[in-house]
């Protein structure tokens, strides 16, 4: 049996999806992008030019329901299957777009640089128990206006790995969508390999931007998967009761998911959130919330009962130092998250509210990602029955650490967590330097990096993905790109 | 030698079938005793133990590395009292006095046994003035106690002071492990040393015999 955890009854889902529902269609969306609008107007939804805003029709929700996927596969850079996005099938990947680094040589935060970026990608490789990547980091040492695809430039050049993305103007898209063109050599081997999301975050309450409903129809327009991903604020940009949050966050995310299926029928769209509780004391969004993991989590279910894939920001923490908040807080997320099967969990590697990222953490998380894997596999009888012959085999021998039995399902059945965990006994553990988590994370990093594989690219792609972001690069005056070692 | 190192790596793959052929091979082949113990069994041992310290493998791999070890020193155990080897010394272990606790202690003597000591296991239940004769009987210059409750630990104390009284100390030195104890508690009791597991008692017993890795 899989575990799963489920915070909705039967009746409560459905009144919040209604009600998501009849928010759309009577109070309307804000939609900053002409485009939309008359794709949706062409569509029978209803314009008012006056307020800006867009009334969506039930049967244009229907439609897109109808027509969006239930599940879909992304494929690594060397076109094997990776990912498969479904069902209760859990998947991680690092929490993205941090502006900070936690920068463990000084114990401080700081702006990323490229170097951090690309010792991130390489770290990820190796990380067991996160299948995608994602743009963790946003380069401070490129021009802001190419940040967000020369990131995506860096993972696809450092890792195999899916990738989790997202675009910060409409002009990027383009570079974008070349540079994963380029692996995969045409934009219909790119549609029917996918190799990255795009991520698109409505605003609070009910509104879409310019460049977020650009982003929609351009990843349409060629069937890039994108992860619609609403925000509200319990108590400050949406009601602060859980279900009034989660009935403004359906609607929001119906609201992307209409835009994108009527753009491109078919689009894969997984439903999103990153949705949280506002802390009125200190005026932020703590992720690490349990107000927080149940909009997650509960959305997680809104999301399959209408039939889609899910992902949802979880699994990150508010602390700024790796220490006991950040391991409590990410532990417990990517617990919950596990067990309500949200298909997509972005969160590993994040402290301090979706702002910085390190690279202890994810070695971190990964164990957490990798207990949580074996939990969500279940209790299952493996040659268990009948089980006398076990127990006269362990009476005659007083245990069973060789048995065969032991020999064929012990790395199946027990997880044994990286040198991050400690499980040495005090006096060992003692001998062996007396580490403390944040020791042995940075340690473990420098082990993993030292073992990095560079990608299977060939020359001629790496020389093309590099041309392109060269060319990106000196449109805004930069005539070399950083230099990494 | 090549036949030597394939009974080496038959012992890291816990593979006792290939390791009885080597070591038959080997003594056909005239080899003498003590290098079949050394560059054979003791090497593949050897790098077990390592193995085992870096978590590149585990205790099941350790145990049965251990029985292909016992495979082959089972065929070689006729030629090495034939040409009197000597083993790099021994070692009398037991659980103590109203203890039947004996996964730990037998996990020790595994890995000494596999490290090339002599081991005299005496079993669980086992009386202060036990320890002390075998150790002067077989000429054991090391008593490696084990104890898993609290209540049972103090014997150990009198395993100790039954070495003092009857003057065999530092000869005979008393080592002590099992999980309740601590370095603290062997020092309070007079015991030469604590060791946490079975590569620690490995360590030990070797720094204490002066034996090279």
């Amino acid at each position: 049996m899989r575990p799963i955890l489920r915070l909705l009854d039967g009746e409560l889902r459905e009144r919040i999806i209604s009600e998501g529902r009849d928010l759309v269609c009577n109070l309307g969306v804000e939609i900053h992008n002409q485009r939309a609008v008359s794709l949706l107007v062409d569509h029978g939804a209803r314009f008012d030019a006056a307020r800006g805003r867009v009334f969506l029709t039930q049967e244009s929700i229907d439609t897109a329901l109808a027509s969006a996927a239930g599940s879909f596969t992304l494929y690594d850079s060397h076109g094997d299957d990776a990912v498969h996005l479904g069902g209760d099938a859990v998947n991680f990947v690092p929490g993205s777009s941090a502006i900070a680094i936690l920068d463990s040589a000084t114990g401080e935060s700081r702006s990323p640089t490229s170097a951090d970026y690309v010792r991130y990608a390489r770290l990820c490789s190796a990380m067991r128990h996160i299948a995608s990547q994602s743009t963790a980091m946003v380069p401070s040492d490129v021009h802001e206006r190419i940040s967000d695809s020369y990131r995506l430039y860096l993972s696809l050049m450092t890792c195999e790995k899916p990738v989790i993305t997202g675009t910060f103007s409409s002009e990027a898209f383009a570079i974008m969508r070349d540079l994963l063109v380029t692996i995969r050599g045409s934009r219909e081997a790119l549609a029917g390999k996918p190799l990255a999301v795009f991520t698109c975050c409505p605003l609070s309450p009910l509104k879409w931007s310019d460049v977020t409903s650009q982003n929609l129809l351009d990843c349409a327009a060629h069937s890039i998967p994108v992860e619609i991903v609403p925000m509200p604020l319990a108590g400050f940009t949406a009601p602060v009761t859980l279900v009034g949050t989660l009935v403004q966050h359906t609607a929001e995310a119906l609201s992307g998911l209409v835009m994108s299926q009527l753009a491109n029928p078919g689009t894969p769209v997984l439903y999103g959130g990153s949705s949280a509780v506002f802390d009125v004391r200190y005026e932020t969004t703590p992720m690490g919330d349990v107000g927080t993991m149940m909009i997650a989590c509960a959305c997680n279910e809104i999301g399959k009962a209408l039939g889609l894939p899910t992902q949802a920001y979880i699994g990150l923490s508010d602390a700024k130092l790796l220490d006991a908040q950040a391991g409590l807080e990410s532990s417990m997320g990517a617990t919950l998250a596990a067990l309500s099967g949200i298909n997509s969990i972005s969160g590993p590697g994040m402290l301090d509210f979706e702002s910085c990222f390190s690279l202890e953490k994810l070695v971190l998380d990964n164990e957490i990602c990798g207990m949580t894997g074996r939990l969500v596999d279940g209790v299952v009888a493996k040659e268990d029955f009948p089980s006398r012959r076990r127990f006269e085999e362990l009476l005659a021998e007083q245990h069973l650490l060789i048995s065969d039995h032991t020999r064929r399902y012990l790395r199946e059945e027990i997880y044994f967590p990286g040198p991050t965990i400690n499980r040495a006994n005090l006096a060992r553990w003692a001998e062996e330097g007396s580490s403390t988590l944040g020791a042995r994370a940075a340690a473990e990093v420098v082990r993993l990096l030292g073992e990095y594989e560079p990608t299977r690219l060939d020359h001629d792609t790496r020389q093309e993905l590099k041309a392109r972001m060269e060319r990106a690069a000196a449109a805004h005056g930069m005539d070399r790109l950083p230099v990494i070692e | 030698m090549k036949l030597l190192e394939e009974l080496a790596q038959s012992l890291e793959r816990g593979d006792s079938q290939a390791a009885a052929d080597s070591t038959r091979g080997a003594i056909e082949l005239g080899l003498p005793a003590q290098r079949i113990l050394d560059d054979g069994l003791i090497a593949g041992m050897a790098v077990v133990g390592r193995r085992f310290k870096a978590h590149e493998i585990f205790l099941p791999d350790v145990l049965l590395a251990a029985k292909a070890m016992y495979a082959g020193l089972a065929l070689l155990k006729p030629l090495m009292i034939e040409q009197a080897v000597a083993t790099q010394g021994k070692v009398v272990i037991g659980t103590v006095q109203g203890d039947l606790h004996d996964i730990g202690k037998n996990l020790v003597g595994i890995m000494l046994e596999g490290a090339g000591f002599e081991v005299l296991d005496l079993g669980t239940d086992v009386a202060p003035e036990t320890f002390v004769d075998t150790a002067v009987r077989e000429g054991a210059r090391i008593i490696g106690l084990s104890a898993l409750l609290t209540t049972t630990m103090p014997v150990m104390r009198k395993v100790v002071e039954a070495v003092e009284k009857r003057g065999l100390r530092p000869e005979i030195r008393v080592i002590v492990g099992g999980a309740p104890l601590s370095a603290a508690y062997a020092a309070e009791i007079g015991a030469s040393a604590y060791c946490f597991d079975g590569i620690s008692a490995v360590e030990t017993v070797r720094e204490m015999l002066g034996v090279e890795r």
